[in-house]
């Protein structure tokens, strides 16, 4: 297979609506890579509990916008998942699976552990009241 | 939600949205719920059978809707999972707590 480098950038409303979109919209853009159906479910998984935090503790389901980018360099994919929201405190507690600040909203607290499990690679950046970016690395066709 | 439940001997069953995202789930959650309220059942099938993807919102959703049958000593199941949504079960250890079929 030829060397495929390729980018791309969007921005978008922090509505529930989007999830889909944003799942969808990963999808097509790696098709080149021929993913299987299992790696192409565990990227739409993983991007949709990226941008899924974004809208509920991010912005608390008040308005704000999410950027989502991705990159492919040969077989690997980059994706980066950001907000300017409220931001978390203890990053190394909010991974740990089962932990959640929104019991309330019946939450699970395994969105970042689906990451963790579907991704090779998740990094998590984050500052109280300025937002959160979440990068994930995934290599396509490793069998 | 008419023709996406059915009601005999005292189970319902469930016809889970087409994405069990936080997006519908929020609208799954309200329609269940009106029905448990309104047929106080014993037992709790969730049909997955229309559903092509779930992520971690789902798993708050079907452990809340379980809460008020397990109360009254019924039983929980989960049918016609797909690929992906089988490992999301798997992982989370929802299949540990609710048969799946
Ligand atoms: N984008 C974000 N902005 C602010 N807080 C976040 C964000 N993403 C995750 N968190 C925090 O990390 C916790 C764990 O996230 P997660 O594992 O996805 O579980 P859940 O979404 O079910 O709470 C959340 O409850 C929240 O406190
Ligand atoms: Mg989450």
């Amino acid at each position: 297979m030829e060397y495929l480098r390729n980018e791309m950038k969007m921005e978008f409303l922090a509505l529930s609506a989007n999830e889909g979109f944003a799942r969808v919209a990963v999808g097509a853009f790696v098709a080149g890579l021929n993913p299987t159906v299992d790696e192409l479910a565990d990227l739409k998984t993983a991007v949709s509990e990226a941008v899924t935090n974004c809208i509920i503790h991010g912005y608390e389901q008040q308005e704000g916008k999410i950027w989502l980018s991705c990159c492919i360099e040969g077989r690997q994919v980059e994706i980066t998942v950001a907000d300017t929201g409220k931001g978390i405190k203890d990053i190394e507690q909010a991974r740990e699976p089962l932990f959640t600040t929104k019991p309330e909203l019946e939450r699970s607290g395994m969105g970042f552990a689906f990451m963790e499990a579907f991704m090779d690679e998740v990094e998590v950046v984050s500052e109280p009241r300025k937002g959160t970016s979440v990068m994930m690395r995934k290599t396509i066709g490793e069998g | 939600m008419e023709h996406k439940y059915e009601k005999e001997y005292g189970c319902l069953i469930l016809r889970m949205p087409a994405e069990l995202d936080h997006h519908q789930s929020e609208f799954f959650k309200e329609e269940a719920d009106q029905l448990l309220l309104k047929y106080p059942v014993r037992s709790l099938i969730f049909d997955f059978m229309d559903t092509c993807f779930m992520d971690s919102s789902g798993i708050g959703v079907i452990i809340g809707r379980c809460k008020n049958v397990r109360f009254s000593g019924g039983y929980v199941k989960a049918v016609h999972l797909n690929e992906q949504i089988n490992r999301i079960f798997q992982l989370s250890g929802l299949k540990k707590i609710i048969e799946v079929e």
